[in-house]
């Protein structure tokens, strides 16, 4: 031992990282759980809103098209006019809601009063954007109406300004939702299952008989999974914004703010599984609990939906769970441009999670 | 006199209920092959293990190359090479990127294929451990104690589960690895592998040492009280037969 250079932990610390993140990226279940499974609900939401909202009106055969009111409403975004449809399928689409309301304009010729005859059918499938419809119409006639009749003095007039905002598109609330939940996910049930089986199939123990510590040996693992994680996170932020058009106010800031949050939902969702794995006797047992945690957090920390969809009754428990905080803090940075000042208070609870189920994680973890 | 390496005195270490090693003393010499040999549940593991500090000791003292098995634990793993009876690797990677592993675990730089060419797997390197016969993990799992160079290899139970053919090539390994200098550690039931090994044996039979000599010495000491065999040995037993019809050289398939 004469002229043996130091033996440095930090050195076979990153020996497990290298070879941990290795194995993690030829896992398929690894790369299922942090990708494949979020880029998935982020595609299906993606096309399903078509990412804005919109009043889908199908035209009727026998329209007439060359009219003002026509050419009105070709011009308003939110409204699609179809002409595709034959008048069976349209009647049948309408009763089912497909789409949210038919139209059928008459021209009554040059001299008659009125000029023309508007026919709507809404749905009750879909009444409130049948309203809209309606208000778009009563918008034109008015237009149109006023324009005739310019002799006549006004009783009223509708000053309407639109204050102009960023389009929040479907894909601007659903990502951050998936991204939290693809590190939850990663977090709990890699945490859970990677321990578990380097107890259980003896590699832990090998690693044991050689002279790095054990915390450095948590470190590394953790260290390998937190990279593969927040590479996970690039990828899937990346996607949203080129192929959906997930907004990122301030570029690559804001995607270095996301990952921050990444990096420290990562580190809190990574205690449960600690916990997880030192509750858990068996790997048939690591799915049941790691599903307690993470189920109820899936559905009610505002991943889909906005937790103010909820009835108010379940809306405290919605209100304390981790995930909440961070899809709200991956919001606000991604799409209001705070930066990570603004969402401090979100962080704090977050941080707060993690000083509790840390504690919990000392106290249950089993090296054997 | 030869220079003992370790030295246990008066070693002991209970489970809640039971007394695994009741209170065992021995030493190990330099440079030898030193065999545990028992029955199953004897308590050679778990000596096996204190020595190597991964398992506490209940009392009793316990030195390598003049360290403490409780305070320089690491400098301990640093010197020492361990096989384990059961042990694991990552599944997924392949012999060299765990070797690659093992060098950084112990701080060195190795040559991943010279090392997998002194066990005879260099044609493996691209293989993973799962995909290895028995023998072969057994030769990979040796591999990886020798990466820090030790001054000490243990060896639990390395030729259990595998054929004859298998364990003669291991024997030659051991051989070789104690040919550079190494001492060896090994724990066994088969007595032939330890006659055939071993420079000196310590029997243990229900936690504590009921004979230590030399293979020899213990033969003799059994004859001279009179001990004759049932049945006259021939020349050759049903293993000569077995390997002198498939033949002894390395075959991993």
């Amino acid at each position: 031992m004469s002229d043996e250079k130091k033996y440095s932990q930090w050195r076979a610390m990153f020996a497990i990282t290298r070879a941990s993140l290795r194995s993690i990226t030829r896992s398929p279940s690894a790369v299922v759980f942090t990708l494949a499974f979020p880029l998935i609900f982020i595609v299906v939401f993606g096309f399903m809103g078509g990412g804005r909202f919109s009043v889908d009106v199908a035209v009727r055969e026998g329209c007439n098209k060359a009219n003002p009111i026509y050419m009105a409403l070709q011009g308003i975004d939110v409204i699609r006019l179809d002409t595709a449809e034959g008048s069976d399928k349209l009647n049948a689409d309408l009763e089912k809601g497909r789409i949210d309301a038919s139209l059928l304009i008459k021209d009554n010729g040059v001299d008659a009063m009125p000029r023309y005859s508007v026919f709507i059918e809404t749905t009750s499938a879909s009444p409130e954007r049948g309203n809209i419809f309606k208000s778009v119409l009563n918008n034109i006639f008015y237009t149109l109406n006023e324009a005739l009749m310019t002799d006549v003095p006004a009783m009223a007039e509708l000053k309407e300004t639109q204050v102009s905002v960023r389009q929040y598109k479907t894909i601007d609330f659903i990502l951050p939702g998936q991204l939290g939940f693809s590190l939850l996910s990663t977090g709990v049930f890699g945490t859970a299952f990677v321990f578990l089986s380097l107890r259980q199939t003896l590699v832990i123990k090998r690693f044991f008989a050689t002279p790095i510590k054990r915390q450095f040996i948590v470190i590394g693992e953790a260290l390998s999974r937190l990279i593969f994680a927040l590479i996970g996170a690039l990828i899937i932020i990346l996607i949203g914004h080129f192929a959906f058009g997930f907004t990122l106010i301030y570029g690559v800031t804001t995607v270095l703010n996301m990952l921050v949050l990444s990096a420290l939902g990562l580190i809190v969702f990574m205690g449960f599984g600690f916990v997880v794995s030192g509750i858990a006797k068996n790997e048939n047992a690591v799915p049941p609990i790691a599903n307690i945690i993470t189920l109820p957090q899936f559905l009610l920390s505002g991943t889909f939906f906005p937790i103010t969809a909820f009835p108010e009754w379940l809306q405290p428990i919605c209100k304390v769970l981790p995930l909440t905080y961070l899809n709200d803090a991956m919001r606000k940075v991604a799409f209001e441009g705070m930066n990570l000042v603004g969402v401090s208070h979100q962080i704090l609870v977050v941080g707060i999670w993690g000083a509790v189920i840390y504690m919990l994680a000392f106290k249950f973890f089993k090296w054997e | 006199m030869p220079q003992a390496v370790i030295t246990v005195k008066d070693l002991v270490k209970h489970y809640t209920e039971i007394k695994a090693v009741n209170g065992i003393s021995f030493e190990v010499f330099e440079n030898e092959i030193f065999g545990l040999l028992g029955p199953n549940g004897a308590g050679k593991t778990t000596t096996l293990e204190i020595i190597e500090t991964l398992r506490e000791k209940s009392s009793g003292e316990v030195m390598v190359y003049g360290l403490n098995v409780e305070k320089d634990n690491n400098e301990i793993k640093k010197i020492i090479g361990v096989q384990l009876q059961a042990a694991g690797y990552y599944p997924a990677l392949t012999l060299s990127e765990l070797l690659v592993l093992f060098s950084g675990l112990y701080n060195v730089k190795v040559d991943t294929h010279e090392m997998l060419k002194l066990v005879g797997l260099e044609d493996r390197s691209k293989s993973k451990y799962k995909e290895l016969s028995g023998g072969q993990k057994q030769r990979f799992s040796i591999c990886t104690t020798l990466i820090n160079k030790p001054k000490i290899v243990f060896l639990d139970e390395p030729t259990t589960g595998l054929d004859p053919q298998a364990r003669r090539n291991l024997w030659e390994l051991i051989k070789q690895i104690r040919a550079q200098g190494t001492t060896v550690v090994i724990t066994t039931h088969y007595m032939d592998e330890a006659e055939n090994l071993c420079d000196r044996v310590a029997i243990i039979e229900k936690g504590k040492i009921i004979a230590l000599d030399t293979p020899d010495k213990l033969i003799d000491d059994l004859v001279e009280k009179g001990f004759e065999r049932k049945k006259k040995v021939k020349d050759a037993n049903l293993e000569d037969v077995f390997l002198s019809l498939t033949g002894q050289e390395w075959r991993d398939e």
